[in-house]
This record gives C-alpha cells, sequence and structure tokens, in this order.
C-alpha cells in the first residue's frame, strides 16, 4: 500500500498540468496530504517485525535482459524517510499558498521532487533508485531559476550541476557493481561478496557521489546558495527531504554493498563530518542572511547523520536516521519561517535590517514557531533534535571519543548562531528608534517600508507550522516511537556484522 | 533468382522508389501543391513499413547485396519511420519552393538508408552510402533564397566526397587483401591470415569515411554548418536517420567483417586493432563536442556540437563489441534520432514564428507555447540523460556495456570520460531550457502573415512533435519493447 505514496503523487502532477490554474495548489494539497496519510497508515499497519528487514513490496520485471525489476521495499529505515517527506511536502505546499506566479507549474515540479524523493526511499533496485534519484535533479532546477529570489540562477545552476556530479559519480559506482555482481537487486547485492580491491575504490566514490547531496563538507557549497536562492518551498524540500536522499542512499547503498570499503574509509567520513558541523556552525555565525545561517546550519546538522554513519554501530546509525528525520522537519520550519513568514512580508533576510523592525511583536506566532524551531535546532533536551543527537553522540563515542569532543565545541557553535539569530530576527531590543536614523538594509528598492509586516500569519502558514511544531516535540519525548522500527532495521543491515 | 523473388523482396523500396517518382510528378504538374506531394510521400512511407513487415525473416539475394534479417527489417522500418516525421514536419516548410522535388530528395535518400542497413557488401554500402549522401547534399542546398544553404550544401558535399574517396579506396584495400567484398566472407578471411600494414590503412580508411558520416571528431567539421545552414527537415534527416544508417553499417562492418582484429581499448593494455582507433575518435568526439558545445549561441549549431558528442557515446558501445554492445550502441542511436527529428522539429516551429533560431528567439517560449516549450524539455534532457526519459536509460546501457566488456574495468577510462561529457553537457542544455523557461521577456512581434500560414499544417505539426515526445518518454519508461527487439534481432 505504501507503494501509492509514489502513484498517488505522479498522478497529482499529471492533473496539474491538465487542470486549470485555480484548482493548482488545491490539488497539490490534496496530493501531499494523501500521501502523507497513507505513509502515516503504513507507519502504524505494518508491524514492527515486519520493518526489520528490507522487505519487498512490489516486484515486477522491467527490462528482463539486463536483470532490471520494479522492485519496491520497505523497511523501518525507508518508512521514516517516507514519514518525513510526507510532512514535509505538506507543509511546504502550505508554505507556498501565496504562490501567484505560474502556479500550476510550480507544484507541477514540487510534487516531482516529491515523488521521486518517495521512489528512491522505497527502490530496492539501483537502477529505479538512480532514476528517482537523478528525476528531483531538474525540478530543482526549475523550482529555484523561476521562483526563487537572490541570486536564483547562480544557485539553481550551482545546485544542478553539484547533484549531477555526484549524479555521475554513483553511476560509476553503480554501473561497478551492477557488472561485478550481475545484478540490481539491492537484496541480492547486499548478499554478494565484493573483492576488497573493487570495494576500496567503488565504496568512495558511491558514497561521497551521494554525499554531494547530503552536504559533506567541502562539498557542501551548493546547499547554502542553493538554499538562499530557493523560493520558501523549495529550500524547505532541499533541506527537508533532497539531503536526505543522499544520506540515505549513502546509507542503503554504499554502505550495506561496500562493508569493507566502508569499514577502510569510515574514518575519512568521521573526519569530514566532524570538520562539516564545525566548520559550517562557525560560517553561520558570520552570516548576515537569516536564510545564508540557516542553510550553513543545514549543513552543520547533517554533518551529525554522517558523523553517525561513520561511528559504524546500531546507536550511531540509528541517530543519523533519527537525525535525518528530526532535521527534515527543523530544517522545513526553520526554512518557512524565514522564508515565507518574514521574508515575504519585510522583503529583507538582512539579520541588522530585521533587527530594527521588532518582528517579535509585530508577527508573535512567527516569533513563537521561530523560538520552537531554534530550540529544537540547538538541540534542547524534548525536542526531536537532542534526541537524535544525543543518540549519534553516544554511538560516535564508541567509536571515535576525540570526535565527540570536537563536535561537543561545535555544538556550542550551533547555539550560539541560533541564539544569534534569534535574537537578531525577532527580538532586536532596539526596535523603532533606531529604524528612523538609518535603513542600512538592502531592503528591495520598490518595497515600502514596513508596509507589509502587519499582513497577519494565514491560517495555512498556522496550519503547516504547528505540524512540524507538533512532530518535532512528539518525537523528542517520545522517540522510541521510530527508534523502535529504525534499530532493528540497521541491525540488519550488513556493515555492522 | 528470378525477377519476380527479388521484386518480392525488395518491394519496400520498390514502394518508396515509385513514391518518389509520383510525388515529382506532382510537384512537376502543379506547383502548389505541396499538401498532395507531402500527403503522397508519407502514404508511400506508411506502405513501406507495412511491406517491411510482411517481408519474410531470412532471406538472401545476389550473394547477400542484398538481405533479409530480423535486424536490417527493425531498422528499414526505423529508417522509414525517421523519414515519416521528417515529411510531416516538412510540410509547409517556407525553404522549400519546390515541394515535390525535396520530398522526392527525401525519399531517395531514405532508398539509401535501406539500401545500407539491408546490405551485408561492401560494395552496396557504398552505393547506399552515395545514394543516401547525394540526395542529402542537395537537400541542404535546397534554399535557394538562403546564401547559408548554398554554404552548407557546398561544405557538406566537398567534406562528403573526400570521405567516400577515401571509403572506397580503404575498401579496395579490404578487397584487395581478402578478395572478396562479402563481410561475413572477409571476417572468416581476416580470422585465418595475421595481421598486416595494408590491411590497417584499408580499415583506418574505411572507418574515416564512416566517422565523416557519424559526424564523430576530428571529421565533424562540416557538421555545425549543415546543421545550421540546411533547411530545418534536411538537417533533421542528416540527424537522425543517416546516422542511424550509419551506426548500424559501422556496427556491422566492424562487428562482422572486422572482427578478428577487434584489437582492445583497455586502459594500459592496448592492443592495435580498430577498437583503438574508435576509442580515440570517441574520446575525442565527446570531449570535442562538449566543450564547443558550451559556448554556442545558435540552437542548431549548439546541437550540431552535441551531435558530436552523441556520436562519441555512441561508439562505446562498438567499442565494447559483441552483441551487447552492438545492441546498446543500436538502442542509443535509434532514441537519438527520434530525440532530434523532435528538437529540430521545435526549432523548425520556433524559426517560422520567430524569424530566426538563436537563443534568444527561444526566449520565454512557455509562455507563447506551453505544448512546444515542454517537448523541447523532453527532448532536451533526454539528450542531457535525464529520467525517465530514454536517454537516460541509453547511457545506462552504453556505460553498463562499456565497463563489462574487457576484463578489469578496462574501459573505465571512455566511460569516466563519457560521464563527465554528459556533466559538461547538463550545462547547456539548461541554458536553452533557461532561456524557454525562466526568462519572460516580452515576446518578439510576430509578423502576422506568418502566423496565418498553414494552420492545417500547423497543428498537424504540433501533433507530430506531440507524439514524438511520448516516444521519447515511453522509450524512457518501457525501454524493454525496443531492447527486447533489437536483441532478438541480433543474430
Amino acid at each position: 500500500m505504501i507503494a501509492w505514496t509514489i502513484y498517488i503523487t505522479f498522478a497529482g502532477a499529471v492533473l496539474l498540468l491538465i487542470m486549470p490554474r485555480i484548482f493548482a495548489r488545491w490539488i497539490a494539497l490534496a496530493t501531499t496530504a494523501a500521501g502523507l496519510f497513507t505513509s502515516v497508515i503504513a507507519f502504524f499497519q505494518i508491524s514492527i517485525v515486519d520493518l526489520s528487514t528490507f522487505k519487498t513490496i512490489v516486484r515486477v520485471p522491467w527490462v528482463p535482459m539486463l536483470g532490471m525489476n520494479y522492485h519496491l521495499a520497505v523497511d523501518g529505515i525507508s518508512l521514516t524517510m517516507i514519514l518525513v517527506t510526507g510532512l514535509v511536502a505538506v507543509a511546504s505546499v502550505l508554505f507556498s499558498w501565496d504562490v501567484e506566479h505560474r502556479p500550476g507549474e510550480f507544484f507541477f515540479w514540487l510534487l516531482l521532487v516529491v515523488g521521486g524523493s518517495y521512489g528512491v526511499f522505497l527502490s530496492a533496485d539501483l537502477f529505479l533508485l538512480f532514476l528517482f534519484y537523478e528525476l528531483v535533479i531538474v525540478p530543482k532546477y526549475f523550482l529555484i531559476a523561476i521562483w526563487g529570489s537572490t541570486n536564483k540562477e547562480y544557485g539553481a545552476m550551482k545546485l544542478t550541476l553539484y547533484s549531477f556530479f555526484g549524479g555521475a559519480l554513483v553511476f560509476v559506482g553503480i554501473i561497478a557493481a551492477y557488472v561485478t555482481a550481475g545484478s540490481l537487486d539491492l537484496q541480492q547485492l547486499a548478499q554478494f561478496q565484493f573483492t576488497a580491491q573493487l570495494q576500496s575504490w567503488a565504496f568512495p566514490v558511491l558514497f561521497i557521489g551521494f554525499a554531494v547531496l547530503a552536504g559533506i563538507w567541502p562539498l557542501h557549497t551548493w546547499a547554502p546558495t542553493g538554499h538562499v536562492a530557493a523560493p520558501t518551498a523549495g529550500s524547505m524540500l532541499l533541506a527537508g527531504i533532497v539531503m536526505k536522499l543522499g544520506s540515505y542512499a549513502g546509507l542503503r547503498v554504499a554502505m550495506n554493498l561496500f562493508p569493507q570499503g566502508f569499514q577502510m574509509w569510515r574514518v575519512w567520513i568521521a573526519v569530514l563530518a566532524v570538520i562539516g558541523i564545525v566548520y559550517a556552525a562557525g560560517v553561520a555565525l558570520r552570516q548576515r542572511d537569516l536564510k545564508f545561517v540557516i542553510g550553513y546550519s543545514s549543513v552543520s546538522h547533517m554533518g551529525f547523520v554522517l558523523l553517525g554513519f561513520a561511528s559504524a554501530n546500531v546507536l550511531g546509525v540509528s541517530g543519523a536516521v533519527l537525525q535525518m528525520f528530526s532535521h527534515g522537519v527543523i530544517g522545513a520550519l526553520l526554512f518557512a519561517v524565514a522564508g515565507r513568514m518574514v521574508y515575504r512580508r519585510t522583503h529583507t533576510r538582512d539579520l541588522d535590517a530585521l533587527s530594527d523592525m521588532g518582528l517579535g511583536r509585530a508577527l508573535p506566532f512567527a516569533a513563537f514557531s521561530f523560538v520552537i524551531a531554534s530550540a529544537a535546532s540547538m538541540g534542547i533536551p524534548g525536542f526531536s533534535g537532542f534526541a537524535a543527537e544525543v543518540t549519534i553522540l553516544i554511538g560516535a563515542w564508541k567509536a571515535y571519543p576525540l570526535a565527540v569532543w570536537i563536535t561537543g565545541t561545535g555544538m556550542v557553535f550551533v547555539a550560539a548562531f541560533t541564539l544569534r539569530a534569534l535574537k537578531k530576527s525577532f527580538f532586536g531590543e532596539s526596535a523603532s528608534e533606531v529604524r528612523t536614523q538609518k535603513g542600512r538594509a538592502p531592503v528591495d528598492a520598490d518595497w515600502k517600508e514596513q508596509q507589509g509586516i502587519t499582513v497577519r500569519i494565514t491560517l495555512s502558514e498556522k496550519c503547516g507550522a504547528c505540524l512540524l511544531m507538533f512532530v518535532t516535540l512528539a518525537v523528542g519525548l517520545y522517540p522510541k516511537l521510530l527508534l523502535d522500527r529504525i534499530m532493528p532495521a540497521v541491525e540488519a543491515m550488513r556493515f555492522l556484522k | 533468382m528470378n525477377y519476380l523473388e527479388l521484386l518480392k523482396l525488395a518491394s519496400p523500396e520498390a514502394i518508396i522508389a515509385v513514391t518518389a517518382l509520383a510525388v515529382l510528378g506532382i510537384g512537376l504538374a502543379s506547383t502548389r501543391a505541396s499538401g498532395i506531394c507531402s500527403f503522397a510521400a508519407t502514404l508511400g512511407l506508411a506502405l513501406a513499413i507495412g511491406a517491411v513487415t510482411i517481408l519474410p525473416q531470412q532471406a538472401t539475394l545476389l550473394h547477400g547485396m542484398l538481405v533479409i534479417t530480423p535486424l536490417t527489417s527493425l531498422f528499414k522500418i526505423i529508417c522509414l519511420a525517421l523519414a515519416f516525421f521528417t515529411a510531416l514536419l516538412a510540410r509547409s516548410d517556407r525553404s522549400s519552393r519546390n515541394p515535390g522535388e525535396y520530398l522526392a530528395m527525401l525519399l531517395l535518400a531514405t532508398i539509401g538508408l535501406m539500401l545500407l542497413v539491408g546490405t551485408e557488401e561492401l560494395l552496396m554500402i557504398f552505393i547506399g552510402l552515395e545514394l543516401t549522401s547525394l540526395s542529402l547534399y542537395i537537400m541542404t542546398a535546397f534554399d535557394k533564397t538562403d546564401v547559408r544553404s548554398a554554404e552548407a550544401g557546398l561544405k557538406y558535399f566537398l567534406f562528403g566526397s573526400t570521405a567516400s574517396a577515401f571509403t572506397l579506396f580503404g575498401l579496395s584495400f579490404i578487397y584487395g587483401m581478402s578478395g572478396t567484398t562479402g563481410l561475413a566472407a572477409i571476417g572468416q578471411k581476416l580470422a585465418t591470415q595475421p595481421m598486416q600494414p595494408l590491411l590497417f590503412v584499408g580499415i583506418l580508411m574505411t572507418l574515416v569515411g564512416l566517422a565523416f558520416k557519424v559526424a564523430a571528431a576530428p571529421f565533424h567539421l562540416w557538421a555545425p554548418d549543415a546543421y545550421q545552414g540546411a533547411p530545418v527537415p534536411s538537417a533533421a534527416f542528416i540527424a537522425s536517420g543517416s546516422k542511424v544508417a550509419s551506426f548500424v553499417v559501422l556496427g556491422k562492418i566492424v562487428l562482422v567483417g572486422f572482427a578478428p582484429v577487434h584489437g582492445s581499448a583497455a586502459w594500459h593494455a592496448m592492443i592495435a586493432g580498430w577498437s583503438p582507433v574508435l576509442a580515440a575518435l570517441a574520446a575525442l568526439s565527446i570531449l570535442v563536442g562538449n566543450l564547443v558545445a558550451l559556448v554556442q549561441t545558435n540552437v542548431r549549431r549548439l546541437l550540431a556540437y552535441s551531435a558530436v558528442a552523441h556520436a562519441g557515446y555512441t561508439l562505446l558501445g562498438l567499442i565494447a563489441g559483441g552483441r551487447d554492445g552492438f545492441s546498446a550502441t543500436l538502442f542509443y542511436t535509434t532514441v537519438y534520432a527520434f530525440t532530434l527529428v523532435g528538437a529540430f522539429g521545435v526549432v523548425a516551429m520556433v524559426r517560422r514564428e520567430t524569424g530566426g533560431d538563436d537563443l534568444t528567439n527561444f526566449s520565454a517560449l512557455s509562455s507563447r507555447s506551453p505544448l512546444l516549450a515542454g517537448c523541447m524539455a523532453v527532448f532536451l534532457l533526454s539528450l542531457a540523460g535525464l529520467p525517465p526519459l530514454a536517454g537516460f536509460f541509453g547511457k545506462f546501457y552504453l556505460f553498463s556495456v562499456a565497463l563489462r566488456a574487457g576484463a578489469n574495468h578496462g574501459l573505465l577510462w571512455l566511460v569516466a570520460l563519457a560521464l563527465l561529457g554528459s556533466f559538461i553537457s547538463l550545462y547547456y542544455y539548461l541554458i536553452v531550457l533557461k532561456v524557454i523557461f525562466v526568462e519572460e521577456k516580452s515576446q518578439p512581434a510576430t509578423s502576422p502573415a506568418l502566423s496565418s500560414l498553414g494552420e492545417g499544417g500547423d497543428f498537424l505539426q504540433r501533433v507530430t512533435l506531440a507524439v514524438l515526445a511520448g516516444v521519447v518518454v515511453f522509450f524512457g519508461i518501457m525501454p524493454a519493447t525496443l531492447v527486447a527487439r533489437i536483441i532478438a534481432s541480433l543474430p
């Protein structure tokens, strides 16, 4: 049944092309909601025991002469990712309710990203997985280049070329696995013994290829510019889902197929992950653009995922999967507040300019959401971020204690830049007096100052924000809900044995 | 052998020849009968496709001059279908003031392609090549009002005739060394005798001529001018039909005729033969095509340079060799041909509407015509190799075959180069799509006289483009339908 998430989403996308534009957002909402509904039902319906292995749900011959099957499977990890995809998809549609410019096309591309992501998370055939993985690239380009802001064509092209470059590396790794083992089936490949020599080069090629999308340092530079240039829904999808495609595939394909290669290289993954965490947090501390702050925070948080992978034990990897879920929700919420609630009203994201506006009073709901999101992002207990990062750090402690020490300092940076952004954007102490003195902010030229701030937060924004806040709180308070499903699936993975 | 038998087995070619004469006659009788001409031509092509389907499975005539196998039948159908779509797109093309003559040339070129595909004999191959080439030279120079068309025709002719001379010279060497002109017999002869320098000269010269036909670097110099200057349907046919048939025949020559001197292009383990030569051609084509395409501002020139790069990718399958390699090459070139006919179709429509085919003429196409913009997106993204389009599967197939060939991933260097090439290519395809979808300038004023031109033809062309885009998507989602046929048809 969970396979229907894919079909529903693509059917919705096709429907959008046919139907008149006034229905566009409703169709998009209905489609994404149906996807979320399906995944929630599946989440509670499929028994936990069934989720401990990568279980086939659909398997149809596709190109029999080349051994390609239309093969979908699900386990606890992919189900978790499906769930976050559904959540972020619904929220991103709700936060795009005000898109008036070519809405039909906008939601068409958006649904393609969502549908492709569902496909990646459910694929049990390498070719199918790669197909869905590459399918997501071009919609991202159009979402950013047409509906974006700030340097959008540059950001869009950079992101697309980075993704495609990663895709090319993945391609080499996939073909190498395919021609050696003679199969594309992930379940069969996971049983196949590749030679150590092949693993030693195929693993890094494949893993780096996927990790480009996960924002691994030093190949992360597409992420901040892409996130900033993207429209709100685009940033939400990028941070919430697309970055997870990379880390999920890295886990499912690269690590699970080439365990020896993984063991050879995992210390380097840990090094890159720690550098990414600390470096991105440090850079975020110096940003003046609110979206750049959040963009770099995404890179930092994804560093935790990679660190969890590198720990190579059940706790660390399960924590990494939980972090993928958690950051998907939190990242989407942060971008929603920055991109939709603030930027659409103030037409600036410059922290200095925002601090002069007294947004805390003008937009109390936005301030509230941002406080929650920041707290979750900093890793305050009670939110999902805490549960995930603590699990990762405990796991990593067993493998690389030094990495945990360095990461600990990095987390101070995370708290510092989050608090700085929070204070500057919503709780600037100087409020109105300073604003009259000088307009030092690069506010859009055609915008009359302050005029838009009084526009109230709309219902759709409230619904979207509440949905995401509820989930991060719920998972933070009761992480067992997800961990129960994630951990057995992680235990079944080959590199742990 | 009786002539009735010959006529029966050559009935598709005969139908096309009769149609060509009929179209020519109609064109002579009335200068304004463009509708009737194109109807007759498309009808003839459709009939010929029908005739191919009722041919026997296997037949050999005149000692291999004309053979019928599942492979030849399949590719005759594909060539006919490409000609069919080209004829549809050539309707109401302003550049053709004598539609009858133009379509007759198209049909004659098609006969050449069918002969090329349906023979295993060096002489017949040469005759087929010449028949195709001569028709295509005329089609290229057909627009008498445009000096570029004349220039393109002359360049194409000069380069082409030189290449033909090379091929003929090479073939004569091979005949001299092996004493036969049948491909299979040559293969047997070569297997028994040691590699001789003279034979290698012959092989090299033959490959030069064929590399010219498929526009592989460094024999590609005619392509940009021909693609840009020729009337759009001619360019479409050069890029599609001519290329498919050339790859079929190139594959037959190297994999059947020269099979014993395959050599190896594996890194650090190169062995002399034709495959290192093709590997060098492929590597150069991929680099030159993609890098030069980056700076093009004319869409047709851009497609020309990308065609060079695609010729390079397609060669990968032949270098890998074997049944798998050949079938990957055939799949890729077929899909590529349909894609390019479609892309040139969109170019033709834009050119008619805006009077040019530079990037600026495509600006904001998506707001002027969502259908054309959508079709163009499908074609270009398929060329870039993105799913779920046919180009994606084609590339996967080609590259996996290439990596599997040769022990110890010897062709990895070529595959990596091809991947780098397609990485570069995404940039320039996206630039075109950016101009089409992202830019929102007000459209350049179209002169009212042009927009009234052939309303019916316009609709038909839109349908044709939509069908072609559908084909590209279909072969992307269900590649098995075509791959199974190709594999089954290979011996």
